[in-house]
């Protein structure tokens, strides 16, 4: 096929930036770093653009192919493609990325060259995730993705980094290993392949799928996260610094639910609607509860990560729910709170930036000193709170669509969190924009400057964009997400 | 003189010998400041057994010394990594021993006598000449650790690892001689041969009372729980570039015995259902307790120490799945540990120098401010002995799962994975010291140009294998197809 090289340019490019920007070695040449940083991360989203311009919405299957081998040892392929689902989240990261560059450009003094490359290198291996179609390239790139992310959290994070880096990373890896272990199985059981389209085929019972359904969910919930197992994110998050949480909410999250879609339903298809029940129960679970923990943060970085865990359990139940609406929404939800989250995590990271806290209370009245922020920042967190019109609406309103012709109750207890997070994410903002000048910092802030103003614009026009006419992201997932459901609605099982 | 012929599959053996005893009478003519002539001599013999084994390599197993030793792709490829291995060492070692007034000739003959021992020890096909191998390597071990004459703990060190591996080698020939008396036979392939014509049937109790033996023998050379005690201290006793070696080079050699005795000796079906048992208790309390300790260690060494015991529980695992698979893997894993072992060793020596030990926790800290480049090479080493991908650590444990799975061993494969999550815990806090913390030493790193150079080659070779493992992962498995 034409252009079958495009998707290895999406991972290598950043990747190939990286190391670049860090033979500009010391922060001397802090500058040099940023301008070859920003450079590799344009350069990375424009060799993704050809994909969505060249893409066959009407076509079924794995676009963009391209086969190598790889170790043959193992019967390993350099095997990559795409469908309509990850060409969103390749486009969602390789965008978010650019933001992240120009995010640290000043914030950033320390180790300049190694923060860039961190989150160049992240951008690649993520892309690589999201194209792989071999279970072991899938795996490789899926953790190798901690390495960077440890290293940042651990390096630029706050007072107690190390605590969060730590348990970021040995939660993930335990989640990921035990999957590791259904993968070779899959191996084994097919024969001596790796190729995530032989394991499609591939016939297995309920007892084997069921095992190797809860090893996948080990990992890709934790990733998600996923109620109960969603404790290291809160740490993670508030210890990072502010471009390591964009890029963990943005895209990180969505590696699990990338996962769920990649593996779980197409390779156990039966284990998954098996167990659907016990997946959407978490789901709403975290919808529901864990928005009422939002609530009662006073950690502004805090509270949007709770918000995330919270939009997340929409994805998965959307995921769970096996219709196309469901599936579609959770997709498209995945994008949205990719711009969302990100975008309040900037925010945070603007206010954290003048005065050093990211406690609710040490804010009050910042409107009357920021009024363009102010204005940005409504924006954000009306559309966090699901308001029509914005992105965060297209995605839960199609969930819940999806929900509501499965089981009614499901989809009044996904409706709570138009409440909820209306609740913690506006009173928050209330308590931090709104009202008189809280304190003497707060009345020496300055509004946002011309580097912050386009960053946090681009991502306004995007979450409008999407919100008013959300077809073009639509468009490119009608077909796989129709495929992906015919392959789920078939039994693996093999006949007695 | 029929008997010895053909003489060229000793050819490198043959040649090492030579060479150091060339080099020993001739040490005794150069001049204290003159020594590093000796290094160079010692480093041309390495170079010259490389080439010679490289020459006479074979695909074919070939026998001579009336069947007691053996040639075979395996030997020459575990043969040329040793050689390997002990050139970097010797690389690694030299700015260290000159500093300490170690740079002494004794070093040199000790180190290639050791490496004569193992190449013996890869290539023989005969419980004797296996043993004298063994004894010659171990011997030699010895006086290495005990080079410090004035050192409390190395001496220490050495007589505990004297006294232990005294009693594993007698344990090692009881086992032998029980298997002598059961099959009436010291060579291995004609051992093989007799068990599986089932003529020694009636003798079995023996045979099997004779392998718990060999069995407890191997345990001690890899350092497998239980016989693991030696392991920590002697790695925290001996001076740093002796512990480098102990910890690296002879498992390569403990690889080939576990092929010679337990595949090609003892591994009809019915032997091999026995020693499955043994090693498979070995090897999942190595990999418990291994990672388990090592957390609470301070010691640079001591925890390395630890980490490698439950690396070698790993090799365990691998060859107990019982089968080529299972014994490439553990090959695989094998060359994979020694590859990353001296990368970490290595930095110790390179962050020592004169009157200053690097082997503690603390010195790693901040190593990030004060060298980018090689806390980006320990990082990669780091993350190669948690079997992060992409680096080479993860095919390692790739493929020894594989093989496990594949051999139906599911539980045991899940407990090994969560330990090692386990064990990325201590792998991940000396990250977290160079990257996470600011350094209290500030002094600067000056490596001679050879050893920034190797440093530089060994953690890319974390990086390089780890992106292109193919040509390491076919090497480990052609060889053991082509010798079993």
């Amino acid at each position: 096929m034409q252009g079958s090289s495009l998707l290895s340019f999406a991972i290598w490019v950043p990747i190939v930036a990286g190391f670049a920007v860090l033979t500009t070695g010391s922060d001397r040449h802090a500058g040099v770093a940023r301008m070859v940083a920003l450079a590799g991360a344009i350069l990375g989203f424009l060799v993704t653009v050809p994909l969505y311009v060249a893409f066959d919405t009407s076509a079924a299957g794995f676009q963009f192919v391209q086969l190598k081998p790889w170790i043959e040892a193992f019967n390993v392929n350099y095997h990559l493609g795409i469908d309509g689902i990850s060409l969103l989240l390749i486009l969602l990261n390789s965008f978010t990325t650019i933001l992240v560059v120009i995010a640290g450009w000043q914030v950033i003094q320390e180790r300049v060259a190694q923060y860039m490359a961190a989150f160049l290198f992240l951008s690649g291996f993520m892309n690589g995730v999201f194209a792989a179609l071999d279970g072991l390239l899938f795996y490789v790139f899926f953790e190798a993705t901690l390495i960077p992310m440890f290293v940042v959290i651990g390096i630029w994070g706050g007072p107690n980094r190390v605590y969060a880096a730590l348990k970021f990373f040995l939660y993930t890896l335990l989640g990921s290993l035990l999957a590791l272990i259904a993968l070779i199985y899959l191996y084994n059981a097919s024969g001596g392949s790796f190729s995530l389209a032989d394991w499609y085929q591939l016939p297995l019972t309920l007892d084997e799928q069921i095992l190797i359904f809860l090893a996948f969910f080990a990992a890709f919930a934790v990733k998600v996260p996923m109620w109960p197992v969603h404790t290291w994110l809160p740490d993670a998050h508030v210890e990072a610094p502010t471009g390591g949480s964009v890029v963990l909410a943005a895209i990180m999250l969505k590696l699990g639910g990338y996962g769920f879609l990649r593996l779980s339903l197409p390779i156990v298809p039966d284990a998954s609607q098996h167990l659907a029940g016990f997946v959407i129960a978490l789901s709403l679970v975290a919808v529901v509860y864990i928005g009422l923990v939002a609530l009662v943060q006073s950690d502004m970085k805090k509270l949007i990560a709770y918000s995330s865990i919270s939009h997340m359990g929409f994805v998965t139940l959307g995921i769970f729910i096996f219709n196309p609406q469901g599936i579609e929404g959770a997709v498209i939800q995945m994008v949205s709170h990719g711009f969302i989250s990100g975008a309040m995590f900037l925010c945070v990271g603007v206010l954290y930036d003048r005065l050093h806290s990211r406690q609710i209370a040490d804010y009050g009245g910042v409107v009357n000193r920021m009024p363009v922020f102010a204005a940005l920042f409504m924006l954000f967190a009306m559309a966090n709170s699901g308001l029509p019109a914005t992105s965060g609406f297209v995605g839960e309103f199609m969930v819940i669509m999806g929900a509501v012709k499965v089981n009614f109750w499901y989809a009044f207890a996904a409706a709570t969190t138009l409440i909820f997070g209306a609740a913690y994410t506006l009173w928050m903002y209330k308590r931090v924009v709104f009202g008189p000048i809280a304190n003497d910092r707060v009345a020496h802030l300055q509004d946002i400057n011309l580097r912050e103003f386009i960053v946090l614009g681009v991502l306004a026009i995007a979450v409008l964009w999407m919100g008013i006419y959300p077809a073009p992201f639509a468009d490119v997932l009608h077909v796989s997400v129709d495929e992906l459901i015919a392959h789920v609605m078939q039994s693996k099982i093999p006949a007695p | 003189m029929e008997f010895i012929l053909p003489l060229w599959p000793a050819f490198p053996e043959l040649f090492l010998l030579l060479a150091v005893s060339v080099i020993l009478i001739a040490d005794l003519f150069i001049k204290d400041e003159n020594r590093i002539v000796t290094y160079g001599l010692t480093q041309a013999a390495l170079v010259g057994c490389i080439f010679i084994t490289w020459m006479w390599a074979t695909r074919e197993p070939v026998y001579t010394f009336s069947g007691m030793f053996v040639d075979d792709l395996m030997a020459d490829v575990l043969k040329l990594l040793v050689l390997l291995s002990v050139m970097l060492v010797l690389a690694y070692s030299r700015p260290y021993l000159a500093s300490r007034g170690m740079f002494r000739g004794e070093f040199f003959a000790l180190i290639l006598f050791a490496t004569l021992g193992m190449m013996i020890m890869i290539s023989a096909n005969h419980l004797l000449v296996l043993y004298l191998g063994l004894e010659l390597m171990m011997l030699s071990l010895y006086s290495l650790v005990a080079l410090q004459r004035d050192s409390a703990t190395a001496t220490e060190a050495a007589m505990k690892y004297f006294v232990l591996g005294a009693l594993a080698s007698g344990m090692l020939l009881y086992g032998m001689s029980m298997i002598y008396g059961a099959t009436g036979t010291l060579e291995i392939t004609e051992l093989a041969q007799l068990i599986a014509e089932g003529s020694t049937s009636d003798l079995n109790t023996v045979l099997v009372f004779g392998l718990v033996f060999v069995v407890a023998g191997i345990g001690f050379e890899l350092g497998v729980v239980p016989f693991h005690m030696w392991v920590p201290d002697v790695y925290q006793g001996s001076p740093n570039p002796v512990a480098l070696f102990v910890s690296s080079v002879p498992k390569l050699a403990g690889f080939a015995i576990i092929v010679r005795l337990l595949a090609q000796g003892l591994g009809s079906e019915q032997l091999i259902a026995e020693w499955q048992q043994m090693l498979l208790v070995m090897a999942v309390l190595s990999i418990v307790i291994g990672n388990v300790t090592a957390i609470v260690q301070t010691n640079l060494k001591r925890m390395l120490a630890y980490s490698t015991i439950s690396h070698m529980g790993f090799v365990l695992l691998g060859v107990l799945a019982g089968d080529e698979n299972g014994l490439s893997a553990a090959m695989f894993y094998m060359v994979v540990y020694v590859l990353t072992n001296l990368g970490a060793f290595g930095m110790i020596l390179l962050l020592s120098r004169s009157g200053f030990e690097a082997d503690n926790l603390e010195d790693f800290k901040g190593l990030n401010q004060r060298s980018p480049w090689y806390a980006f090479m320990m990082l990669l080493i780091m993350f190669s002995m948690v079997g992060i991908p992409p680096t080479v650590g993860f095919y390692a444990k790739l493929a020894v799962l594989q093989a496990l799975l594949n051999a139906g061993f599911l539980g045991v494969a899940v407990v090994a994975v969560v330990f090692s999550v386990v064990g990325a815990f201590y792998y991940l806090r000396l990250v977290k010291l160079m990257y996470f913390d600011a350094p209290e030493d500030t002094a600067p790193l000056a490596p001679s140009a050879d050893v920034k150079v190797l440093m530089s080659l060994n953690g890319g070779a974390m990086l390089f294998f780890g992106i292109v493992p193919q040509p390491l992962m076919a090497l480990c498995l052609y060889s053991i197809q082509a010798s079993i």
